[in-house]
């Protein structure tokens, strides 16, 4: 045998490069999941920004709550049920087994994920907070709301993607990923105070939906959007911003743990 | 029997169970540098188990395995750079073009072929622009082998690489194979079709209920090189046939028989599918 030049493996640096080129390449040129997660939230705002155009006292319309609402919805699409569809097709569609023989580093490829849903999330944030400033007349977060709304959209979006990949190995394939993730995703909207104010909603199921972590990215948000004289009418009577950290904080540990424990590169061996 | 370190691969007692069935059972087998070895056996045989386990996918149970001089449940990127893997199921679904889909794939080794010209190697220059899914199911298992090769493995695994190919393109993928062997790629194949194992195969391998049971060249398995010859014709309105160890002198007397040409004359040597069928029906 001829001598074998034993060349360096590519740095680990330049595989995420990689990765994070084919996970955008992969959202953006799929229709479905552009309009799903991007155009959908987009959707919601029009339409409930057109219907619910009613005053909730201080002079503040309900689109300017619905915001906050509505972002925190798009967050939860963009990493929650992305994630866990997504990841769950490229499970039993082989994707992830072929990835797993090849000398990739497995990191690059969570560092691919969560590139696409930084720039997916930027992407629908960007849009809506545009929309809403534009045909709604939304007042923008100023000065220190912006430092406020970055850290709860990253914990949030955190919190959200690291359980959107522990879900995906519960599900046997992306279809069911998806029949069993959206209409949860829908359910939690409906009580975690996105379409509806959250005082309105009733009290055990404001418990129920205190468990999950919408309930507090979007009351993270609020604080942001809303004067604080409307902090009243929140179930503490304040925004309670600590508690929001903890919470999604502590989805982010919980997310890391099952993702940690429960990830697999292949389906499961059936026999 | 010790482990062979001048092999490719080699197996000794490989044993996998599932549940309390032993899917391999004892499995040895050793894979030359350079060659084409074609693993053939029916489906629960354990062909599956035993290649999932040389690529690293499955932890065995038992026994002693060395892919490449490493153990694969301890092979890391290095070990897998030199690997190339052809899965049964195929790469997924991807939005990616075929071009991009290799140059994404050549990023993750160390010296990667060219992603055009592996795309000219499996014939799909002019797809290079189309995404996987407006692929043929021919074409779809080419992209497959282009994703395998592009890495320069100097171990190619494929498994049932042709299935769903028509005539044609199981021709060309032959031909594909054959200038990977010249290029000194060694490579695992399994296989149902016995035509292809017969034509690529430096050697074979039977396997039954988790065992290899029989290694040897295409044209001997089974004893098939010592085979009677079967030859046949027609003579009187029947159908006659004769076993026989001499079938040039048999048929030369045959011949003698008939003023012209022995009616409808066939001379037939067992088919690898013959003696394959016989193997798997009877295990030893």
């Amino acid at each position: 045998m001829t001598a074998v030049t034993v060349r360096p493996l590519p740095s680990i640096a330049r595989v995420c490069r990689t990765r994070a080129g084919v996970e955008l390449k992969e959202f953006f040129r799929q229709r479905e999941s552009v309009v799903f997660t991007l155009f959908f939230p987009v959707i919601l705002l029009l339409v409930f920004g057109a219907v619910l155009d009613y005053d909730l006292g201080s002079g503040v319309s309900f689109t300017q709550y619905f915001m906050a609402g509505v972002i925190a919805a798009g967050i939860l699409g963009a990493s929650l049920q992305n994630m866990a569809i997504g990841i769950a097709t490229e499970r039993s569609d082989g994707t992830l087994k072929g990835l797993a023989g090849t000398p990739m580093p497995k990191s690059a490829y969570f560092v691919g994920k969560v590139v696409q849903v930084f720039v997916v999330t930027v992407a629908i944030v960007a849009i809506l907070l545009a929309i809403g400033a534009v045909f709604y007349d939304i007042d923008l977060p100023s000065g220190p709301g912006w430092l406020t709304f970055a850290w709860v959209a990253a914990l949030g979006s955190a919190a959200c993607t690291l359980l959107g990949i522990a879900i995906s190995s519960l599900a046997r394939n992306g279809r069911s990923a998806s029949a069993t993730v959206t209409p949860v995703a829908l359910v939690l909207q409906f009580i975690s105070g996105v379409f509806f104010q959250f005082s309105e909603v009733p009290t055990w199921l404001q418990t129920v939906a205190a468990v999950f972590p919408l309930k507090w990215m979007a009351q993270g948000l609020r604080s942001v959007f809303l004067p604080d004289a409307l902090a009243a009418q929140e179930p503490a009577g304040s925004w309670e911003l600590g508690r929001v950290a903890l919470v999604l904080a502590a989805w982010c540990v919980i997310g890391l743990l099952l993702c940690v424990r429960t990830f697999r590169w292949q389906d499961r061996v059936d026999r | 029997m010790e482990l062979d370190p001048d092999a490719a691969i080699s197996v000794r007692g490989l044993v996998k169970r599932y549940g309390d069935r032993n899917a391999v059972d004892g499995l040895d087998l050793d894979i030359r540098r350079g060659e084409i070895f074609a693993l053939l056996g029916p489906n629960g045989a354990g062909k599956t188990t035993t290649v999932e386990v040389l690529e690293g996918y499955r932890q065995r149970d038992g026994g002693d395995v060395r892919v490449l001089g490493v153990d694969p449940a301890d092979g890391g990127r290095s070990w897998k750079a030199d690997l190339g893997i052809v899965l049964q199921s195929g790469a997924g679904d991807s939005q990616l073009t075929c071009l991009e889909l290799l140059r994404a794939q050549a990023a993750y080794y160390p010296d990667p072929r060219d992603p055009a010209e592996v795309l000219e190697l499996v014939g799909l220059t002019e797809k290079a622009g189309s995404r996987g899914r407006t692929l043929s199911g021919g074409q779809r298992r080419r992209l497959d082998v282009a994703l395998g090769i592009v890495g320069r493995p100097r171990l190619l695994f494929l498994d049932e690489p042709t299935t769903g190919f028509d005539p044609e393109a199981r021709r060309q993928f032959w031909s594909l194979i054959r200038s990977l062997r010249d290029l000194g790629t060694t490579m695992l194949l399994t296989t149902h079709y016995l035509d292809e194992a017969e034509e690529l195969a430096d050697r074979v391998g039977v396997i039954t209920r988790g065992r290899l049971v029989e290694v040897a060249v295409p044209s001997a398995l089974g004893g098939r090189g010592q085979a009677p010859a079967v030859v046949s014709w027609s003579e009187d309105g029947a159908r006659r046939t004769a076993e026989t160890a001499t079938p040039t002198a048999f048929v030369a007397a045959l011949a003698a028989r008939f003023p012209g040409e022995v009616p409808d004359l066939a001379v037939a040597r067992p088919t690898l599918e013959d003696v394959y069928l016989r193997m798997i029906g009877d295990p030893a």
